[in-house]
């Protein structure tokens, strides 16, 4: 009963935090130093032109008007228009914001397999020679910059051992498959479109894996922590004492447990992959939404500024919800701590 | 009391030396600031900085040129050289904002609560909806380019991290004896939180701030490199890996020593954090 408080407790609070996040990006957006009218027409309009186009934006109003008009268009589906493509915001991102999806959902199935993969072994082959490198490999994975690796990635796999394409989504002269998730992968499966698959896969293993490279790092020294923790209780000592084979031990028993070690952490890494995602995009040339918005960045086109981030934050505050809701559902302990706090 | 702090120094130095990996971070640290200090001296072509040679341009790594010369003619090896001052003002200007700020927000909110604590804490949480990147873009777009601008647009995204940390801290040592005993005698609240309280804060600081100078300096080069850094001719890695990729995959040197460059800082400060952690006996999530 008071689990369910908690959660639309929990739920409710996405939106106050959210209609700060616009105040917040409305007001920075709003400061711009530029003026985006004269941006978006270039040098060559008139002053007139300009001015009619401020007059169109509702820049010529007051701050706080402005704002109000942006609330009441948000009320009703629409973001404004982008002073770049000329269209709704919200189309655009609708455009956009599949490709980002599939990326970091792409980059997270490998980033958790792997990374939990290696934290068993280094967690099982501990104080090895094989724990050593992977530990150095770890902590040199968290220190790359995703930017240099997706380029080093580039130049060597892509342009010296020609093995994948470079940039894209799918390759130019292949059709894209038929828009129903939006997720190239499964819709040209859906489709038993084979060749778009196997080109979108292509394409999408270089930046999903330079996505994933830091989350695996992190996962793995999660993993490999709560492993030993749990090779420390007693329940662990006794099987083995009592001769059950460290392996059945270690896969039937240990790794349910430190699983839900990653769990805990997974919300945490939607950020760094959403974060990841601008510069990954930019080098591999991913149509996706964090590519829009360093373009919207760059052109100081701030309504798609305005928007890229409301998604981002909405995107993000729902993952973390839904991974809250799901420690309590998954563990009673945490369950009941959530019940005593509230 | 003197006595103990200098056992506890003692004590953690043993840990620290122990600790093989964040002896090689200290060591690495250490030579990146001595790098960055003299780096005039130790460039060979100090002058690179902006100057062009139209004469030399793109030439691979050789003895005369170890990491090749770039589209103006300018010595690589010499722009990696006086780029580190560059990252190192930048990270360490930003650890220090964001740790001032974050802390005593933190503080306040943790230890005086009330209405304006659960303000900080409300404006915290606004900051934290969205990943930090994403807030710190959209404020370097908007500033000018410089320096300053760039400092404060990674403080704006990073200072939320430290006032939630703070505030955890602070709730948890509020409910300490030695508060309690200073709150009984009359102590005012100003001298508890920043005598009796922040102190204690300094270890778990000094962990996460060092962590943290790393990504600091990592987030500046990712700016640099999508063109929302400073501007150049001004040496920064991040800013010479995006101006490199433009010719690829021919010219690649221009590319990998910057990004080697970034790497290892971010490296040697994670090691040298790392170890900071065992040794302070300090608990991060």
């Amino acid at each position: 009963m008071k689990y369910r408080d908690f959660i639309i407790r929990r739920s409710l609070q996405i939106i106050p935090t959210l209609f700060g996040l616009l105040i917040l990006i409305f007001f920075i957006s709003r400061i711009l130093p530029g003026d985006p009218a004269r941006l978006a027409l270039g040098p060559e309009a008139t002053k007139e032109q300009v001015e009619a186009l401020r007059r169109r934006l509702g820049l010529d109003k007051p701050f706080y008007i402005q704002f109000l008009v942006y609330v009441e268009q948000l009320l009703r589906g629409s973001l404004g228009t982008s002073l770049y493509t000329y269209r709704d915001v919200m189309e655009d991102v609708l455009v956009y914001f599949p490709a980002t999806f599939e990326l970091i959902t792409f980059s997270m199935i490998i980033a958790v397999i792997i990374g939990t993969l290696l934290g068993i072994i280094t967690a099982a082959k501990r104080n090895t020679w094989v724990d050593h490198i992977f530990r150095v490999l770890a902590f040199s994975g968290v220190s790359m910059p995703r930017f240099w690796l997706g380029i080093m990635f580039q130049i060597i796999v892509a342009y010296q051992l020609g093995l994948l394409p470079t940039t894209g989504r799918i390759d130019p002269f292949i059709e894209p498959p038929k828009h129903i998730t939006g997720f190239y992968l499964i819709d040209s499966l859906l489709c038993l479109n084979m060749e778009a698959f196997v080109s979108s896969l292509k394409h999408i293993i270089l930046p999903a894996i330079t996505l994933a490279l830091s989350p695996i790092a992190q996962i793995m020294r999660i993993v490999r922590a709560s492993m030993l923790e749990e090779m420390e209780k007693d329940y662990f000592l006794v099987a083995k004492a009592n001769g059950l084979p460290e392996n059945i031990l270690i896969y039937k028993y240990t790794l349910r447990n430190a699983f839900s070690a990653a769990l805990t952490i997974i919300g945490l890494l939607y950020g760094y992959f959403l974060a990841g995602a601008f510069v990954v995009e930019t080098v591999f040339s991913w149509p996706g939404l964090a590519k829009y918005g360093i373009r919207a960045l760059l052109y100081k086109d701030f309504n798609a500024v305005i928007g890229v981030t409301l998604v981002i934050g909405l995107f993000y505050s729902l993952v973390n919800l839904v991974v809250d809701v799901l420690y309590g559902y998954l563990d009673p302990r945490i369950r009941l701590r959530m019940e005593v706090k509230r | 009391m003197k006595g103990y702090r200098a056992e506890e120094l003692r004590r953690m130095l043993y840990r620290l030396k122990k600790n093989k990996l964040s002896i090689l971070g200290l060591i690495l640290v250490s030579t990146i600031f001595f790098i960055a200090l003299f780096a005039e001296i130790i460039a060979p072509y100090p002058e690179d900085s902006y100057k062009i040679h139209i004469e030399k341009v793109f030439q691979p790594p050789s003895w005369e040129h170890p990491f090749g010369t770039d589209e103006m003619g300018r010595d690589v090896l010499s722009r990696v050289i006086l780029g580190s001052r560059i990252s190192l003002i930048l990270g360490i200007s930003v650890i220090i904002v964001a740790v001032s700020l974050g802390t005593v927000l933190g503080l306040i909110a943790g230890y005086l609560g009330g209405f304006i604590g659960s303000l900080i804490m409300r404006v915290t949480d606004v900051f934290l909806s969205v990943p930090s990147m994403a807030l710190v873009l959209a404020v370097s777009a908007v500033v000018e380019p410089t320096m300053e601008n760039l400092i404060f647009a990674i403080s704006f995204g990073w200072w939320p991290w430290y006032t939630r940390l703070v505030y955890g801290e602070v709730l948890s040592l509020k409910e300490e004896e030695f508060v309690q005993a200073a709150e009984s005698l009359g102590a005012p609240s100003l001298y508890i939180m920043f005598k009796e309280i922040l102190p204690n804060l300094i270890p778990i600081l000094i962990v996460k701030g060092s962590l943290d100078m790393g990504y600091a300096i990592l987030t500046g080069s990712i700016l640099g490199f999508l063109g929302l850094g400073v501007r150049p001719p001004t040496p920064e890695w991040g800013t010479m890996i995006g101006n490199g990729r433009l010719h690829l995959p021919g010219k690649w040197w221009l590319t990998f020593f910057p990004g080697l460059a970034i790497f290892l800082t971010v490296f040697s400060f994670n090691l040298l954090g790392d170890g900071l952690r065992d040794a302070l006996d300090v608990k991060l999530e």
